[in-house]
């Protein structure tokens, strides 16, 4: 057994009784980070088996958009990864676009790509946040929160909404920047990276914070993709892989960044690459901001109701949680006659069991939060 | 490798099939009888397409119409894999022994099709309740509960 018994010196085996116990936990949960149940199996205090159950928030949504025009399908993808509501927009965009064969003017893709690098910051902090909460650094959950509010802020002040914006849409995005947001925006840019050093300190440099984080929840980078891990989950493991660079799409060929990577793939490197992808991201903005030129925001001469042609069309593009994709069939009406949502949330749970096995319970927690599911991805 | 290579060498492996793969929309589709996917996927695998990327299902009335994306990090390519099963008995080998990725997807697409998924080692409801009646995701799904918009939008 190893785990964080080892790594406290802990003899594992003192913590073990020889009997096994049954505990179901959730699916109502304050530590499962939204609705999932997950049933473990207990010896002692050592997880020997856990399994989670999902579908506690399943809406349907597949089913649901087969009944919708287009148009009416983007609030339907708002509600599916409800902390990063702008990938799943633009995820879903890039599939009809690619199949109904509209070009998007320069202007909105550099304002997808600044929308969306802010959407992984406020994503990550959620999750770093709640890093901080399961492992008891409450301190760290409010200045991460602090953060996350900012850029909620400048969401709120681009489309008026703050956690479902609907803001992408097929062709281009459905407002200009406000006057004045460029330079709030930058504020904001040159103020992060160096909260980002602080929560750093604070968090991944704490004592306690370490001991609960390292070594807990190792994926190996061949498990990782293996099993179909993508994203920071993935990049913690130090598998090489970010869509934003190699199947680059948009315009972030024309942007300079790094991409982080862990070497050890415990909880801890996860939670790592998260925080420095924010870092990372106020880069990508500050230089896609520099380059944006005024011009039109939507594409011209589109159709109030669009019939692409039949065939299928799939795309993806890297969320803060790894690769989402949206596959759509058309078979020529205005309403799609299949959508499918690849979701990296769902993939990334799925090794949930295999990593908690040989931990203890409260370990459980720390692994679940380092995957960062959304369950409204999970469950769709 | 670029989708064109990609297109010669799968046209070197598979002669009969070469017909049937075509580029739409900027990657490959490569379309098998449902009794060689299991081999074609094999030779995917070998090829270096390490990452199952996305697995599901279209009801395409008498047919199932299964698609898997799979795609090489090293070749920076990916393909689309196809293959039909019949509605009134649709039944595929699991790919879970190539990439264990599929374990979950298989199990969502048995869940919403009804798909048999053969030497799969745990096909279970993954979504739906266990004692849930029916395949949501196929087109003649019948629901009391299913609120159906109006045709004129």
């Amino acid at each position: 057994m190893t785990g964080q018994a080892e790594a406290c010196g802990v003899d594992a085996h003192l913590l073990q009784t020889g009997d096994e116990l049954v505990v179901n936990i959730g699916p109502s949960h304050p530590s499962t980070h939204g609705v999932c149940r997950v049933i473990v199996h207990l010896d002692g205090e050592i997880v020997t088996h856990a399994e989670p159950v999902i579908g506690h928030l399943h809406r349907g949504i597949e089913k649901m958009a087969e009944n919708r025009t287009y148009l009416q399908v983007v609030p339907l993808t708002d509600r599916l990864d409800y902390v990063g509501s702008m990938y799943a927009n633009w995820a879903y965009c890039r599939a009809v676009e690619r199949l109904a064969g509209i070009r998007v003017p320069e202007r909105a893709e550099y304002i997808r790509v600044v929308m969306c690098e802010l959407q992984r910051i406020a994503s990550h902090m959620m999750s770093i946040g709640s890093t901080g909460a399961d492992t008891g650094a409450t301190s760290a959950f409010i200045y991460a929160f602090n953060q996350r509010e900012q850029v909620v802020d400048l969401f709120e002040a681009v489309c008026g909404a703050r956690l479902t914006y609907n803001y992408v849409r097929p062709g281009g995005v459905s407002f200009d920047l406000p006057d004045g947001w460029i330079e709030q925006c930058r504020a904001f840019t040159r103020s992060h990276p160096s909260a980002m050093v602080e929560i750093d300190k604070l968090l991944f440099g704490n004592v306690i914070a370490r001991q609960r984080l390292k070594g807990i929840g190792v994926l190996p980078a061949e498990e990782a993709i293996a099993r179909g891990v993508t994203g920071p989950a993935a990049r913690g493991s130090g598998v090489d892989w970010d869509l934003r660079r190699d199947d680059s799409y948009s315009v972030y060929p024309r942007v300079d960044f790094e991409i982080p990577l862990g070497e050890n793939g415990d909880a801890y490197d996860r939670g790592r690459v998260r925080l420095w992808e924010c870092v990372e991201s106020c880069r990508i903005i500050d230089q896609a901001l520099a380059q944006i030129e005024e011009g039109p925001i939507k594409a011209e001469g589109l159709p109030r109701l669009l019939a692409p042609r039949p065939g299928e069309a799939y795309d993806h593009i890297e969320s803060a949680r790894g690769s989402l994709g949206v596959y759509l069939v058309s078979d020529g009406s205005v309403r799609p006659y299949r959508m499918h949502v690849r979701s990296p949330a769902f993939q990334n749970l799925s090794v949930l069991g295999y990593l908690a096995e040989g931990h203890t319970l409260s370990d459980l927690v720390v692994i679940l939060g380092s995957l960062d599911p959304v369950f409204g991805e999970v469950d769709r | 490798m670029r989708i064109e290579e990609l297109r010669e060498h799968l046209c070197s492996v598979y002669p009969d099939l070469c017909p049937l793969f075509s580029v739409e929309f900027g990657d490959g589709t490569l379309t098998v009888p449902a009794d060689r996917l299991f081999s074609a996927a094999q030779d995917m695998r070998d090829l270096g397409f390490d990452l199952l990327g996305m697995l599901t299902a279209v009801d395409r009335g008498e047919t199932f119409e299964l698609v898997y994306r799979v795609r090489s990090r090293e070749m920076s390519a990916a393909i689309f894999l196809k293959t039909e099963v019949p509605r009134d008995e649709p039944r595929i080998p699991s790919l879970v022994p190539l990439w264990p990725a599929a374990d979950w997807q298989e199990r969502e697409v048995y869940d919403m099709f009804g798909i048999v998924f053969e030497g799969h080692p745990d096909l279970r409801r993954i979504l739906l309740p266990d004692d849930w009646e029916g395949y949501p995701l196929r087109k003649d799904y019948a629901d009391e509960r299913i609120i159906r918009r109006p045709d004129y939008i």
